[in-house]
């Protein structure tokens, strides 16, 4: 295996020029948001405060953020070394997940122009758990760049700086592991303390568990995700041998969240809720049935050494990871009395989808420009060409 | 009886004698103070009060002046008597003993035949032109009044002639404010309402089958301690009682408002105390305080409405006893809308067309990606379990 070197190649492709139509489109949305105010753009209420631009961005962006969190747990934390070519797209993903994440705040926060106020000492509330995750995530998306400036450093020949950061980087990547098990738990432990407002079918005391849990299985799954995707648009090889033993360790994971999740449902005596009539318990099973779908496909060995169940696997895992985080946030959520209601306003929707586009313009952009993803040996590279 | 025992010599002998027990022979009808004593126990039996009351009432037949009653009962079935002994707040033997000198009631007073006749004579007399005349039940007419007769007398003839003398006239109940069942169609014995026949003065009518006690007690005592009769309606009713809508403070007002009606007698909206205008309530034409006060002092909720059962509207002239039971009302100060407000209304806007197509398209193309994505990968061999690849050492980091 070679060190990363970047891919090159055209940089205006035609999935360049869509989303980043679609990432300029969701630009002015947001500019009008932050001119106009949300009532202008959103159909945020008293009633629902939080929509999908939480939801959505931080939620599951912050999700797929957690790549770099899983696979560095791997490769430093269990000192597997065989999975250190993942790492840098892995800490790409990270980035885009959090720095994007931290956007979606911005653009979300009512008086936008006063979130450094969340900086400020004596503006903080220390029992917030909110403040919590925030700090967390912010401290966490400075991390993450630090994590990531080898590559940076690397491509424009910054080698001194470069030695410099990496006499430090064991306490960098230390503490890139500690802050995503704190505030990806932090999520689960908000939604603890909104207590009757949450449906019973996901209300547990056992959430931050089940949230850092799921984090690390869609970080998992977005490396696999990720890799199967640049290895078919970019013709490269497909890395099955360590993207299946990937596959292995998030086999067991899910395994884990399934048991912890079941079982508790079944421990509160909540399951008969999911059998009324409802929107809920619809949502309720398409989750559950995604959730336990990738261990059905990426169970036998045999699938996690083929791309197609791998990238199956990965896909629906990746799915089930986001009804969850929707369900919990939005669809179980009652967060006010009242008959209120909310659906995504147009504006809304392309906002989350000019985020996430903005992630595809970024990612290849990065891997173009910038050493990311393992070369490939120059037997291959001459055999493609 | 002996004629020469119970006389109206003994009453003409004055409130004034009646001081010692023993020499209040004649007027007692020949009794000891003995016998007085366990006469008045006897009494309070009869009420169903403490027998330990006797002394109270041997007391205050013979005390000062007391303002004099005269209850006069026509067609009527005696409720309005009997609710009047369940009071408490005066109860009946602090009225009758302390309050008021109930000389005549043929309900309550212990004497009878001639003796209460020579009786209610010489307390008329003694007292005329100050004594309060009240009337329960209708009064019948057709015929001369030979439908109710009381002593020989009939009911007309007594009432005409108390009242010649009455400083004021309270009609109990519904029979005497106006006509109550006796007068309802077709009204065989001409029935009508006290003040149908006392056309001189007015009548105070406290209508109801039967009536609150209070309403009663109240107008007496006003009587009582002011010297006056309370403001009266356009009825002759007193204002502080019948000057509302039994609809304008009924507890399930709030469900008429907001259009929820019990349908028929135990369903679901009858259960849950729903209104009861669609049952033929008649609250919304009849005034009375029922809501407010209540019956029988056990706590709100102890009347018709209360029990789940419509009004009746026995207070309302034209109403009780008139209209069918579960006919509608004739609504006077609010009528339901056709349409109702939800009980929570809706906030927040919901799903759209567009968004929600938006939505589902993204999803579809998620999917769809996904399957295009997965199908070709299909094309590619699994990959050999071949020996494990040698890790590469990690980058210099």
């Amino acid at each position: 295996m070679l060190a990363p070197r970047p891919l090159g190649g055209r940089i205006i492709t035609p999935t360049f020029v869509i989303a980043s139509t679609l990432a300029l489109i969701a630009a002015a949305i947001v500019l009008y948001r932050l001119v106009f105010g949300l009532a202008a753009v959103t159909n945020l209420s008293d009633g629902y405060p939080w929509g999908i631009w939480i939801v959505a961005d931080v939620m599951i962006g912050s999700a797929f953020g957690c790549a770099g969190y899983a696979v560095a747990i791997l490769v430093y934390l269990f000192n597997r070394g065989e999975y250190h070519p993942l790492i840098r797209p892995a800490l790409l993903a990270s980035l885009f997940g959090y720095g994007l994440a931290g956007l979606a705040v911005i653009v979300d926060l009512g008086r936008w122009w006063q979130f450094y106020a969340m900086f400020v000492p004596w503006y903080m509330n220390p029992s917030s758990v909110m403040l919590e995750t925030a700090l967390c995530i912010a401290v966490y998306a400075m991390i993450i760049c630090l994590e990531f400036a080898p590559a940076v450093l690397e491509r424009f020949g910054l080698n001194r700086l470069n030695a410099r950061l990496k006499r430090v980087m064991f306490a960098i990547v230390a503490l890139g592991l500690l802050l995503p098990t704190m505030h990806q738990s932090s999520l689960g432990t908000i939604l603890v303390i909104l207590g009757h407002k949450l449906s019973p079918l996901w209300q547990t005391e056992w959430l931050p568990l089940l949230y850092l849990l799921s984090a690390l299985l869609m970080g998992l799954g977005i490396v696999v995700f990720e890799a199967m995707i640049s290895a078919s648009g970019f013709r490269r090889p497909f890395e099955v041998e360590i993207l299946g033993k990937l596959a292995g360790v998030t086999v067991v994971l899910l395994a884990a969240f399934l048991v912890v999740r079941i079982g508790d449902l079944a421990a509160r005596g909540a399951f008969s809720l999911a059998f009324r009539p409802d929107v809920r318990s619809l949502m309720f099973w398409i989750e559950l049935s995604l959730m336990s779908a990738p261990l059905v496909i990426l169970g036998p060995p045999a699938n996690r050494r083929r791309p197609q169940t791998l990238f199956l696997g990965a896909f629906v895992l990746l799915l089930g990871g986001i009804v969850y985080r929707v369900n919990s946030y939005l669809v179980g959520l009652t967060p006010a009395t009242g008959n209120w209601h909310y659906f995504p306003t147009l504006a809304e929707i392309m906002v989350t989808l000019g985020l996430f586009s903005l992630e595809v313009v970024l990612f290849l952009l990065f891997v173009k420009l910038l050493p990311i993803l393992p070369a490939r040996h120059k037997a291959e590279e001459a055999g493609r060409t | 009886m002996p004629d020469d025992h119970g006389t109206i010599a003994g009453a003409e002998a004055g409130v004034a004698e009646l001081g010692d027990l023993d020499g209040y022979r004649r007027s007692l009808g020949g009794m000891r103070r003995r016998d007085f004593l366990r006469f008045c126990t006897g009494v309070a039996a009869t009420l169903g009060l403490s027998p330990g009351l006797g002394v109270r009432i041997a007391n205050a037949a013979v005390a000062a002046a007391r303002p004099t009653v005269i209850w006069l009962s026509g067609q009527a079935c005696t409720g309005c008597t009997e609710t009047l002994l369940r009071t408490q707040h005066p109860s009946l033997e602090s009225l009758i003993l302390d309050q008021i000198s109930l000389d005549y009631s043929e309900t309550l007073m212990a004497g009878a035949g001639h003796q209460a006749e020579n009786w209610k004579a010489a307390a008329l007399k003694q007292n005329w032109g100050k004594y309060l005349l009240v009337t329960d039940g209708a009064i019948p007419t057709k015929d001369g009044g030979i439908y109710c007769k009381i002593g020989g007398k009939t009911i007309l003839e007594s009432v005409t002639e108390a009242a010649k003398g009455a400083a004021a006239v309270v009609a109990v109940g519904s029979c005497a404010s106006w006509g109550g069942v006796p007068s309802s169609s077709p009204n065989p014995t001409g029935a009508v309402a006290t003040n149908k026949i006392i056309t001189d003065r007015p009548v105070v009518n406290i209508p109801g089958c039967p009536p609150n006690p209070y309403n009663f007690l109240a107008t007496v005592l006003h009587f009582v301690t002011f010297g006056k009769l309370p403001e009266l309606d356009d009825k002759g009713r007193p204002k502080f009682a019948f000057g509302r809508l039994i609809h304008e403070n009924c507890e399930r007002r709030p469900h008429f408002d907001a259009g929820r009606f019990a349908i028929e007698f135990g369903d679901y909206g009858h259960r849950q105390g729903y209104c009861l205008y669609k049952l033929g309530c008649k609250g919304p034409e009849t005034y009375a305080n029922c809501p407010a006060i209540g019956f029988n002092d056990v706590g709100q909720g102890n009347w018709p409405i209360g029990t789940g059962h419509p009004c009746v509207g026995c207070t309302e002239e034209g109403v009780g006893f008139s209209k069918g039971i579960h006919e509608l009302a004739t609504l006077q100060s609010v009528a339901p809308p056709l349409g109702y407000p939800g009980v929570v209304e809706d906030k927040g806007q919901g799903v759209t067309p567009v968004a929600a197509a938006t939505l589902a398209g993204i999803a579809g193309a998620v999917v769809g990606a996904g399957a295009v994505m997965t199908s070709r990968l299909g094309h590619h061999p699994p990959h050999p379990p071949g020996p494990p690849q040698t890790p590469s050492p990690p980058p210099a980091e």
